[in-house]
């Protein structure tokens, strides 16, 4: 594998990662519980899809095939993305989609914080603006799970079952490979292991400050760096490529 | 042809082209427009995203090519730069103040330090009250939290401190 096409598959991760949590997440739209979430998770969602355009624009430049970043988000099929596994669980009930939102904004604080160091000027600038964002939506996930978590004995128990189901697509968050090992010696990727204790540390902080538990024990899952999916992620595709693959070209 | 506008023309032209979500300010006080320069026939403007998301870049870049063709210029490109990446830093003061009197309470100041991008009193831009409470961390636009005033009850935008 060449530098460059290790570089073309490390931004589709990160990109594929926040457009598939975009779409899954602008689902919500007419369906929030109140209207303030209708906008947070519209307005979490928009920060998202935004940053999958920069990264895959920047993508599209790297692989030098003459592609936009809408042929790169409406034309690759299942086996072609590179998204995290836990982006692409379906939304359940409201404080399923909380956890899932918390363990994937948990991982991007310290995952984009270390990316804004990146010897990539392109990467770390779009990091640099999606840390500011990243820790805006922390923020909110993380008020969500306190207040779920310590609310009613219904709240507490739809939350901690979320995580107990969730907690199996986190191992694979940091899992590392080829892509990352010539990356990581030019300086361009993050060591996702130097990433994991910072992770945990603040998922524990949260936890504590509600009665919530870690769980102990999850079969981990993994597959997503090979664009080995979960059987989510095809129906999610259908629904967003719909459109474009009907009509080519289609502009609004 | 070569162009008859020098570089400082172009700016003010420029400047002549407000944010299409907050018409008050334009998109040089905004800190969005970086850069322009002259290459024989062609002017390359350099512009700068806010947030991420925000759907307004889209039509800033539509204006800028439509602005400049306005005043005669034919080659127009409109390059996106993301490093060093904006921050309401860039806002000027008199840009805030607009804000102030737009209804729209501007940012704080100093994005590097967590609190004041997390936290902190807002002030109410109708009675200067501090007695501010948030309503909802996400508004109108990607830009903005929504807060109310707990002395003259009126609810106010808050521009985000990025």
């Amino acid at each position: 594998m060449t530098k460059e096409e290790a570089l073309f598959k490390y931004i589709l991760r990160i990109a594929d990662t926040n457009l598939i949590l975009g779409h899954r997440l602008s689902e919500w739209i007419g369906h929030a519980p109140m209207m303030e979430e209708e906008l947070a998770l519209g307005n979490v969602a928009l920060d998202l899809i935004g940053q999958a355009n920069s990264l895959l624009q920047y993508a599209a430049k790297v692989e030098e095939k003459n592609k936009t970043e809408d042929d790169l988000a409406y034309l690759r099929n299942e086996r072609e993305f590179y998204n995290t596994l836990l982006s692409e669980q379906p939304n359940r009930d409201f404080g399923f989609t909380i956890v899932r939102q918390l363990l994937n904004d948990a991982f991007n604080i310290h995952f984009l914080e270390e990316l804004t160091k990146s010897s990539d000027a392109t990467l770390a600038g779009l990091a640099a603006k999606a840390h500011k964002e990243a820790l805006y939506h922390f923020r909110h996930s993380s008020a969500w799970t306190e207040r779920l978590g310590d609310g009613t004995e219904e709240s507490k128990n739809k939350v901690q079952n979320a995580l107990n189901e969730l907690w199996r697509f986190t191992d694979e968050l940091f899992e590392m490979n080829e892509v990352d090992e010539i990356l990581l010696k030019e300086k361009i990727a993050v060591d996702l292991k130097a990433i994991k204790p910072k992770f945990e540390k603040t998922i524990n902080e949260i936890l504590q400050r509600t009665t919530l538990n870690k769980p102990e024990k999850a079969f981990m899952q993994r597959g997503s760096r090979d664009g080995k999916h979960t059987e989510h992620l095809g129906f999610l595709l259908a629904e967003m490529q719909h459109l474009h693959r009907a009509i080519p070209d289609v502009t609004w | 042809m070569v162009i008859s506008h020098s570089k400082e023309e172009i700016f003010k032209i420029l400047s002549e082209i407000p944010d299409p979500e907050i018409p008050v300010i334009n998109i040089l006080e905004l800190g969005v427009l970086r850069d322009v320069k002259l290459n024989g026939e062609e002017v390359i403007v350099d512009i700068t995203p806010t947030y991420s998301g925000c759907p307004a870049m889209k039509m800033i870049q539509d204006d800028i090519i439509a602005k400049l063709k306005e005043n005669g210029m034919e080659k127009i490109k409109v390059n996106m730069v993301y490093s060093p990446a904006w921050t309401t830093d860039w806002i000027t003061e008199e840009a805030k103040e607009k804000l102030r009197k737009y209804g729209i309470a501007p940012p704080e100041k100093s994005t590097s330090d967590k609190n004041v991008l997390l936290g902190g009193k807002k002030i109410c831009p109708r009675c200067g009250s501090e007695n501010t409470e948030i309503v909802s961390q996400f508004g109108s636009t990607a830009c903005k939290a929504l807060y109310k005033c707990l002395d003259c009850k009126e609810p106010f935008d808050y521009f985000k401190c990025h």
